[in-house]
Order: C-alpha cells, then structure tokens, then sequence
C-alpha cells in the first residue's frame, strides 16, 4: 500500500484551509515522548506544520470528536477530519444516530496498514524508550540502557490492527490514496477460545482481568458509541457513580453493562482497549456481542451503512426465536 | 410522602381459604406510606367499595392498594371507586393474590407470606405513582373488513345497515370465500350458492359498501379509532369500472390450459377468466402467468373482442390509502396440504380426494356438472371411502398435521355420505372416524338419518393405508368395535382434510399488532367474554380465522363482530391510555433508536432549543412522544441508550422499587 506522509497531510490540509473548504482541522500531535501522539485541534497551517505528526502512533479514532467540534457556538465553517479505515465505521455509526452534522464536516479518508501498541514495543524492549523512529516498515526504538534496538511492525501492531476488519473507507469526501477491502479477520479467534472455556473458568479469566480496573472511565470516554447526554455512570442517584474502585462493581458490572449499552452499535473499532490504562482485554466483550448477533441474525456490521438498523432493534420473521438463543450450542 | 390505604379482599374462601387475610392486612400496616389497612369479604361488592370510597375520605388517603385478584378483573372497578372518592384513579394499585397466590398455593403459611410480598411489591410503587389523566382522540367512522367470504361479508353488511362506510379486502377477484366452493350446507342441505349469492349481491348493491377485490392490506398504521390502511390493488389487466362482465373474453382467450382454482384444480380455465357466474364484482381478470400477451407480447384476443374495451394491458399495481376507525379480521380457512400424507396415497391416485374437492365434484357448476364421476377416468364410483380426521386431532403428527379439532368436517362428512346415498343408491358408502362429533342444532338428527334411513356405513377407526391396485383403491382399515382389520375395494377415496388459517393471516397479525396462538389462528381478548375482539384495540375477528367454525357460528360470530365495530365507530371520541412514553428531553441524545423499535409510529424528532452555558443557546434533536398514538407498550425504553425514555404510571423506578421490594 502506498504510504501517506505527513507533508502530503499537511499539504491536503494547506490546501483546503486557503481555499476556504474548511477553517480547522482534527489531527494528531505529539506528546512528551513519541509514542504518546494526542489529538489536536489546529486552526491554521503554521502551527499544524509545527506540531502535526503522522505516523505509526496515530490510533485515535477522530470521529467521537466531532460531536464537540460541530456543536461549537460562534466557529464557523467546516472542520477537516482524517479518518482511517475503521474511523469511517465509526463515523457512520454517529451519524446514523444523528450524533452530528455531516454538513459541517469534511472527511478525508487515509490508508492505514496498521498502528503500532507501544505497550507491545515495552514488552520486548523494556522501560526507558528515549525515541522511537517509525518512519519505515522496520521501527527503531532506543532505550536508556539498552541503545537502539529494530523491531518487525508486524510484531507490535495494536490488536485490533493485526485483526483489522476492514481496509475499506465507508465514508470520506475526499480519499487518499488506493482504497482497500473488506477483510476477512480472525478478530474472533480470542473470542472462540473464551467460549470453549467452562463456565468457572471464563469467570475467573473476566475476574482477573476485571479486577484491575482503576474505573478511570477511559474506555467510555473514548468510546465513539458512548455518547449520551448524561452518562448513567454520571448519576448521582444510582449508587456507582464514583470514579474510583470502591467495590467489587467494576469487577463484576460495570464492563459488561457498559457492553450492553453499546451493543449492536459497537463497530469494534478497538479504541476501549487501546487506551486502556490497565490493559484489560474490553474488546473480546463487544467483540462476542457481535459475534453473537452475527450468528444470531445474520452478518451485520455497525457503521458499514448510514441509517442501517441494528439486529437488536429491529424486527424480522426470520429472527430466532429466544428459546432457540437459549438452547444453542455455542453459548 | 403518600398516604396509603390497603385493602385486602376475601373474595369469599377464594382467597381467604388459603392466604390469613387478617394477617396480611396487618402486616402490610407497616410497610412505608401505609396510614390504614383493612379486610372485607368481597371488596369488589357493593359495600366493599363503599369501604374503599369512606377510608379516602377519612384517611384522606392519596393512593391505593387493593389486594384482590388479577388487574384484568377489577383494576377498572377500582379505579372508578377511587375516581368516585374524589382520588386520581392511577393512584390504584391492585396486588393479585387471587390468581398469582391463593389459587396456586396450598399451605396457608406459604400463601399468606407470598401475598404479603405482593401487597409490599404494590405499596412500593404506590409510592412513586403520580396522577396522571388519559387524552382524547377522534374516530374515523369507516370500518376495513379483511376477508371477503361470508364472515366478511356478513360483518359489513351489518356494520353498513347501522349506517356506517365499510371497505372490503379480498385478495381473490371475486368475494364470495370458501362458500362460493360448497354444494349444500348441513343440516337443511340447502344450497349454499343460494343462500351466499343474494347476500353477495346485497354487498355489491349496498350504497355504504365498498369492495377492492383483487387486493391486498400491505400496511396499517395508526391505533383504534385512527387506522391509516395501505391497499395494494393487484393489477387484473381490465378496467374493473368499465368491464360489463359479459364473459366474451373467457370464451374468446386462446390460452385453454389454465388449472381453474375455483374448482380446485380440477378442471381448466382460460388466462383472463370470471371465477364463477354469480362472481362479485363480475369482472374478468387476466392471470399474468398464463397470458401471452403479457408474457410475449403476442396476443390480445381479448382486447379485440371486448366490446367496451375493458383490457388494459398496461395496467399496474396501485396503492390506495384509506383512513379506518376499526378492523375486522375475516381471513377464514384452507385446508391442510394433503402432500405429507403419504399412507393415504393422495398424490398417487387422482381418485384419492378431499372434501373441498368432493364439494366441486358434487357441485352443478363444478367440472363434472354435478355428475359423480372419478377424475381419474371419468366413471361413476360403486365403493365410497369417507375418511374423517386426516391431520386433525392429530398430536403424534404435529409436523404434517393439526392437535386440534377441525369440527365441520364430521358433520360435513354425513353429509357427502347422504348425498352419494341419496343420488346414487347403486353406492356403497363408508365412513371411518374416531369419535362422530355433532353438538349444534338438529346435527346428531342430521347424523342418525345418515346412517338409519340413507345406510352409511360408519367404521369407529382409522385407515391405515390406501393403495391404488388397477381401477380400484385397496382400503386397509380397523374396525375397533368389531376388532378386525378391514379391507375395502374403493372406487373413491375423500379424506376429510384438517382445516388450517389462511396463509395471508400471519402477516396480517404482524402488521395489525394482533396476536395469534401457535396454530395462527387469531386470539381474542378473552376466550368466554370477549371472543370477537382481538386484544388489540379497534381489532376484530370474524369467521374461522379465529378458530374452525361452520356457517352459523360463522354467521353469528360475523354479527357479534359488527355490533363491537358499530359501537365503537357510534363513539365520537375515545378516551387514551395515560400510560404512554415520554422522553426527558434533557437525556435524550436524538439517536433515533426509540423511533425504530417503535411499533406505532409514535415518535418523531424536533430541533429544540436549549439553554447552554454562558448565556448560549444549544440546538439539540430531541425525541416526542405522540400520546394519542402511543400504546404503553414499553420498547422505547428498553431499546433507548441514554434511559431518556420512559413509561407514565410504568417507570423503570416504580418497576425498580417493586423488584427491590419483593427482593427485600
């Protein structure tokens, strides 16, 4: 796949805020270190050429953050949006749930072969990565103590990347570069072995992973399908609205409400699990909602259409009947 | 805080007799809010309300909760007490200790602390009830039978003599139903033709009907009082208004090879065709299958010939939109498919019939023209077989046939059996049955001729197989009153095929929100009480779609269904269902998900405006509730992400609060 750069981004970006098409762009900035790439807000081309990266960092999935960005009082025009891939599900999801104006905005879609887990890159390097140079397919991370070490990307690709669903942009303005294809994944693998476990035993995996919830609230703020007005893990009223892990709450409810709610929304874009501090597995949650839903009532991808109507809230005669849920074998 | 008063009934030793009434009365005395609790033998009587009306007043009592039986007997009676008190009448809470508790229950100990439960779970929600008051809606005074035979057109001839529009539906060209098929009707043996076609006419004549015959309900929408009905109009390739139904065309059409299915198959027809001579509307209808001119292009004999140039090729689907205040369901009966029913040999040997078929064969207007002869060769039968219960009462079998009873076909059978007798006497008749049911008036009179005066003869027992042998059909069956196994040489076999709905019946429940049980066979909003109106409001069932029936529980049954619909559409406005959704538009995020689940159509979205910080003004797409159309059914609420939605009188807190009070 031909690779996109950073200048050509910034290029696009040059172009479309002089002629006006767009008075601010969504892109990635870098942190204290390298591997921590923030999203950043630029509104005009010196700083963006300044701080604007792109590179094997750039997971963040932009599209949550246009709900905030369209609804700004007092901005005018439209704000430019990359979007990769998986961030196009997402994008269609929000809009389907007309979470956002589409007129105010202007997506751009980018090929993306993958990003790159630094929590992976950690596991085999160790602590005290000075810099990290992923500027081609081998990545060369530096450490403190150990000097620069070469990495496969293959390796270290974020899971969801290595499992990715999908090369295809299913929604965008403007694309650049090739287009790729729906891909057939293993993303359920994981999912299958989970399943074949016994019961007690996937209680004691969730427990054990579900346990080391700090309930920092990442994973739902991050989430593109999290978007109520009012979280009800806001309400004050409902006994666990608490930040902190006081009792065995996390632990045993609140991942799993939490995948309720977005079940047959989820486009499985992986972001829960990419910023989670902790590195609890969320995505395997949504992942069997989905792989249920699909094995349920056919195949059905959230986001893939605008305005498609999720199995869970939608009726048709050749729907399963609950006793055939129930009886099935794979549960 | 509310005030509460409880009341405990007896209902004489139904619930006395296994649940210490006085005990939960005094137990519930405790329970938060609670300011009086009390006993009574029946409180639904007379004096029992009157209780209920005085401890409103002297307790000044903001709510109740009456321990009783099922809400589907007496919440409404309670309501209206408390509404009498001066008290709102959603401030009524019923506990059922009857059905839920005493009656289930044997030991008091266990009874008495369930039924405590229940009034605890009540009292809960009491709590969190508000009073709410039911909005009004209008009533459209046009009522839409679906369905065309005679249930249907019983029912809106006498809907349209009380003075109100009836539509009819009916998807075949011409109404007239399974009756137009039968000969004579049991037990007078009039003809049925005779008595049906009149009545066909009078439909067709009556200034306040209308028939879409070749036509089909494809949506409904809406709710009692406000159906807004879709109908497809099935292109019939002629112009229905211009067609003068003289029948040149059916002569004329060079397409001869057309199975006629008015009889059944059992003879031809032409591509354009007029079902029967007394068809109404009689108009001739082309089959698109079959004609060549719609098929090819190459044709158009019937347009030629028709001298009131009725034929119009080009003619396409259309749909008509129609406003209705009430729905009748008249979509009758078929028989089962014979296919599964190997041992019979039905799709071995022509001469192996059904009943309906036997109708046809009997029938003046049939293929044979009334002559009893055998499809097969066209020679007059000696031996008759009369099978009964073929796929009927039939529970081993679920998978080719029926567990219930299809009630018309022994009587329908004594009556083929006369008949044969009466016209052929050089016949042998048989009939096997298991049991011979006829309750109905001069039925088992009409039954006993059969066998005493016209020498049917009836065999307790079923046929295990038939066999076709050259000519004839070998006949193995048992006779277990004589304990031997027969063996019968039968020239024709008729198997008393088990009746099922008609197919359209299923989708038709879907998109009227009506229930069926696991036959598909319409239920009623109460099997003894309410046995013509579906438990969807300003739904109504007529005929066998709601069970087997022959004409004169169809016809009564039609009747009753009429009188329901004319006292609904007499109505000017009807009073709502406070219990209805509502969104707190300060959670809800506009997803859109309430809308889609909904299945009335009672959501709809607006911009509206909103105070943001710093003196700002947010626009946010919130959703809205129409109260008139929504039902309380519940599923915006599962379905809504953000719990923005919610039920009056149902609220996830009150339903909260009663888990948590039967949980304490």
């Amino acid at each position: 796949m031909q690779k996109i750069t950073r200048d050509a981004l910034i290029e696009k970006a040059q172009t479309l805020l002089d002629s006006g098409v767009v008075t601010r762009v969504l892109g990635w900035k870098k942190g204290d270190f390298d591997y921590d790439v923030t999203p950043a807000l630029f509104t005009d081309i010196e700083s963006m050429k300044k701080d604007f990266v792109f590179g094997d960092f750039c997971g963040a999935n932009f599209s949550k953050y246009l709900l905030k960005e369209t609804k700004k009082i007092g901005v005018e025009g439209k704000v430019l949006v990359f979007l990769k891939s998986c961030d196009t599900y997402s994008f269609n999801q929000l809009l389907t749930e007309h979470r956002f104006d589409r007129e105010k905005v202007y997506a751009v879609g980018i090929p993306c072969d993958g990003m790159v887990d630094v929590n992976k890159i950690k596991a085999i390097v160790g602590d005290g990565i000075v810099s990290i140079d992923d500027s081609a397919e081998v990545i060369k991370v530096e450490t403190l103590y150990d000097g620069v070490k070469e990495l496969n990307k293959a390796d270290i690709l974020l899971e969801r990347c290595a499992n990715c669903k999908s090369r295809k942009h299913v929604a965008y303005d403007e694309l650049m570069g090739e287009d790729g294809e729906v891909i057939d994944s293993n993303r359920f693998d994981e999912v299958e072995k989970l399943e074949k476990m016994s019961a007690d035993e996937r209680f004691a995996f969730w427990q054990n992973e579900l346990s080391r919830c700090i309930r920092c609230n990442a994973c739902r703020d991050v989430c593109p399908a999290c978007t109520c007005e009012k979280c009800v893990f806001n309400n004050p009223n409902s006994g666990v609205e608490n930040k902190a892990a006081a009792n065995s709450f996390e632990e045993q409810m609140f991942h799993i409400i939490r995948a309720f709610h977005v079940a047959g929304r989820c486009t499985d874009c992986g972001e829960c699990s990419r910023v989670c501090p902790q590195h609890i597995p969320l995505h395997l949650l949504n992942r069997k909602f989905i792989k249920d839903i699909n094995s349920f009532y056919g195949d059905y991808q959230a986001g893939e259409t605008v305005g498609s109507r999720a199995p869970l809230t939608n009726f048709t005669k050749e729907d399963l009947e609950p006793s055939e849920a129930v009886n099935r074998e794979d549960k | 805080m509310q005030r509460i008063g409880v009341f405990v009934c007896w209902c004489g030793s139904n619930i006395a007799g296994t649940v210490d009434v006085v005990k939960v009365a005094e137990a519930l005395k405790n329970e938060p809010g609670v300011v009086h609790s009390a006993n009574y033998q029946y409180m639904c009587s007379q004096a029992g309300q009157e209780l209920i009306k005085q401890a409103i007043k002297e307790h000044n009592l903001t709510g109740i909760v009456v321990c009783s039986c099922s809400p589907r007997m007496h919440e409404q009676t309670f309501r209206k007490t408390a509404a009498a008190a001066g008290l709102n009448p959603y401030m009524v809470e019923i506990a059922n200790i009857r059905e839920q508790c005493s009656w289930i229950h044997k030991d008091m100990a266990e009874g008495t602390e369930k039924a405590i439960v229940l009034g605890r779970t009540a009292i809960a929600k009491v709590n969190l009830n508000a009073p709410l008051t039911p909005g009004e809606s209008p009533v459209t005074k046009r009522a839409l039978v679906i369905g065309g035979g005679i249930a249907g057109i019983q029912t809106a001839l006498d809907i349209a003599d009380a003075g109100f529009e009836v539509d009819i539906v009916e998807k075949k060209p011409t109404i007239g139903g399974k009756m137009a098929q039968i000969d004579k009707t049991f037990p007078t043996l009039d003809c049925a033709a005779c008595i049906l076609t009149p009545k066909m006419v009078d439909v067709a004549q009556h200034e306040k009907i209308k028939i879409y015959s070749y036509s089909e309900v494809v949506d409904v929408k809406g709710f009692v009082g406000n159906f807004d009905v879709t109908i497809k109009r099935k292109a019939r390739y002629v112009k229905e208004d211009v067609c003068t139904g003289c029948g040149l065309c059916t002569e004329k059409c060079p397409m001869k090879k057309v199975p006629n299915d008015f009889n059944l198959g059992m003879d031809n027809k032409r591509a354009i065709y007029i079902p029967f001579a007394q068809a109404v509307p009689k108009v001739a209808t082309i089959d698109a299958d079959y004609c060549n001119m719609l098929k090819n292009g190459k044709c158009g004999v019937c347009a030629k010939v028709c001298t009131a140039n009725a034929i119009d090729y080009t003619q396409k689907d259309e749909f008509v939109e129609e406003k209705y205040g009430a729905i009748v369901a008249a979509t009758g009966f078929n028989p089962i498919s014979m296919d599964k029913f190997d041992e019979y040999a039905y799709s071995q040997s022509k001469d192996v019939i059904t009943s309906l078929e036997f109708e046809r064969l009997m029938n003046a207007a049939g293929p044979t023209a009334g002559k009893l002869l055998r499809p097969s060769d066209g020679k007059h039968p000696h031996t008759l077989v009369f099978v009964q219960c073929v796929g009927s009462r039939c529970a081993s079998c679920a998978e080719k046939g029926k567990e219930y009873c299809s009630k018309i076909c022994c009587m329908y059978t004594a009556k083929h059996a006369m008949l044969t007798r009466d016209k052929y006497p050089d016949t042998d008749v048989y009939v096997f049955y298991i049991d011979v049911r006829t309750p109905g008036k001069q039925f088992d009179e009409f039954y006993r001729r059969a066998v005493e005066e016209y020498g049917v003869h009836y065999i307790k027992g079923m046929v295990g197989k038939v066999s076709p042998e050259g000519e004839k059909l070998i006949v193995q069956g048992s006779d277990l009153i004589a304990n031997k196994q027969l063996k019968i040489e039968a020239d024709l076999v008729v198997l008393a095929a088990a009746i099922e709905p008609d197919k359209s019946a299923r989708p038709l429940a879907t998109m009227l929100t009506a229930s069926m049980d696991t036959n598909d066979f319409f239920t009623e909003a109460h099997p003894k009480l309410r046995p013509v109106e579906s438990p969807t409001a300003g739904v109504f069932l007529s005929g066998a779609c709601q069970g087997p029936k022959d004409f004169p529980e169809t016809v009564s049954q039609a009747g009753a269904a009429a009188s329901k619909v004319i006292g609904l559409l007499s109505k000017d406005k009807l009073t709502g269902n406070p219990c209805v959704a509502h969104s707190d538009e300060m959670m809800c995020n506009g997803c859109s998900s309430c809308e889609k689940v909904c299945p009335y159509g009672a959501i709809t979205y607006a911009d509206k405006e909103f105070r943001g910080p710093n003196r700002t003004t947010l626009i946010r797409r919130v959703a809205q509730v129409n109260e008139a159309i929504c039902q309380g059914c519940g599923c915006c609420t599962v379905a809504c992400p953000s719990g923005a939605m919610d039920l009056k009188g149902f609220a996830s807190k009150q339903i909260m609060a009663e888990v948590d009070a039967i949980c304490k």
